[in-house]
């Protein structure tokens, strides 16, 4: 899908470059916006330095298996026909830890993980099941505690206060995950297109 | 709010001494994954850029933009925001690009700033994580769950809009 739509942006501009007569901004643009790109990532480098030492003493301390517990009766609230000691309920909730802490890397091998163990609970192998529907949209919309390339981005960008998207990202990502467990728990009594 | 920063570095690194963590060599083996994930991503932010970059100087973003414009008008959304919120279910790393591209330009402190770095912090790429994950196992019939997370998405977004505008812009 990226693939595609990244080829598009490129032919559009160029044609509507061609037919506006806007060729030399367009090629100057393309050097200046790669240039702008190193600098970006010059600043990024010190940000994420921060943000993933930060973490990874998070990591080691133990803090992110103190969230884990903090979400696990959470989890069996919503999750109530998966069983709560389960292989399938332990790698979502480390997929979810990871998520909130912006640990991408370690969260999506936990959630594919997660998936199977959900599939061996699931009785029809073709058709998501309700449990699998509920993980996706809560994976859809993570709360993250700490956005760490957001905030390194908007620091390399010249921001005087960075942290000001924190709480309410926070607050955001809560409405997001509410609504769209409130939409799972509603359609999936209609059946959600099951066959 | 200027303490938020300083306080969880604060919080973390003091949880971690007391819990023994050896919190300065460890650090540096997080700082060092940082700088690897800095560059694995530099490429993804300069394509975005690029793409970004050819399509406003052309004319052609202003033009998508003009066609969006009565949504933009009515929901209050910054013009600015708009690639963004399209891009973000598609493409994490595409998106990060298209925020980098809107601090910019606007500012990391103005109102599409903002906004734009609440939008990246608080949806997923949804499409992204469905066909992965579904894909992953052979599942066919997803049933309800894009609705679902479109509604989520849907609602994060309305979210953001109005914190920014009654309470971090008043």
């Amino acid at each position: 899908m990226i693939n595609k739509l990244w080829f598009y942006m490129i032919v559009i501009a160029v044609a509507f470059a061609a037919t506006g007569k806007k060729l030399e901004v367009l090629t100057e643009e393309m050097f200046s916006s790669l240039s702008a790109a190193v600098e970006l990532g010059i600043g990024l480098l010190g940000g994420m330095m921060l943000w993933c030492g930060i973490l990874k003493v998070a990591e080691k301390s133990g803090l992110v298996d103190k969230i884990s517990d903090f979400i696990r009766p959470l989890m069996k609230l919503l999750f109530r026909e998966i069983p709560s000691k389960s292989a399938a309920m332990g790698a979502m909730i480390m997929n979810i830890t990871s998520n909130m802490l912006g640990l991408g890397n370690a969260a999506t091998p936990m959630g594919l993980k997660a998936m199977q163990e959900l599939q061996r609970l699931n009785p029809k192998k073709d058709t998501a099941s309700n449990a699998m529907c509920l993980f996706l949209v809560v994976n859809a919309a993570p709360i993250q505690l700490l956005p760490a390339t957001v905030l390194s981005l908007r620091a390399s960008s010249g921001s005087v206060n960075p942290g000001i998207i924190i709480i309410p990202a926070v607050i955001s990502s809560f409405a997001a995950v509410s609504a769209g467990v409130i939409a799972c728990k509603l359609l999936e009594k209609t059946n959600g297109g099951r066959r | 709010m200027s303490f938020i920063i300083p306080v969880i570095i604060l919080l973390i690194l003091v949880y971690g001494y007391l819990k023994g963590v050896k919190v300065y060599d460890v650090f540096i083996e997080g700082a060092r994954e940082g700088l690897v994930i800095t560059f694995k991503i530099l490429p993804y932010i300069g394509a975005m850029l690029l793409g970004v970059g050819m399509l406003r100087s052309s004319g052609g973003l202003d033009f998508m933009l003009y066609i969006l414009r009565p949504l933009t008008r009515a929901a209050g959304i910054p013009e600015e925001v708009m690639p963004l919120i399209i891009m973000k279910p598609l493409s994490g790393s595409g998106a990060l690009g298209i925020l980098a591209d809107i601090l910019r330009r606007s500012g990391a402190d103005s109102f599409a700033g903002v906004l734009a770095s609440i939008v990246m912090s608080s949806t997923e790429t949804i499409f992204y994580t469905i066909t992965v994950y579904f894909g992953s196992v052979g599942i066919k019939n997803i049933r309800h769950t894009l609705a679902a997370a479109v509604i989520a998405d849907v609602t994060g977004l309305v979210a953001a809009v109005l914190l920014c505008r009654f309470i971090l812009f008043r």
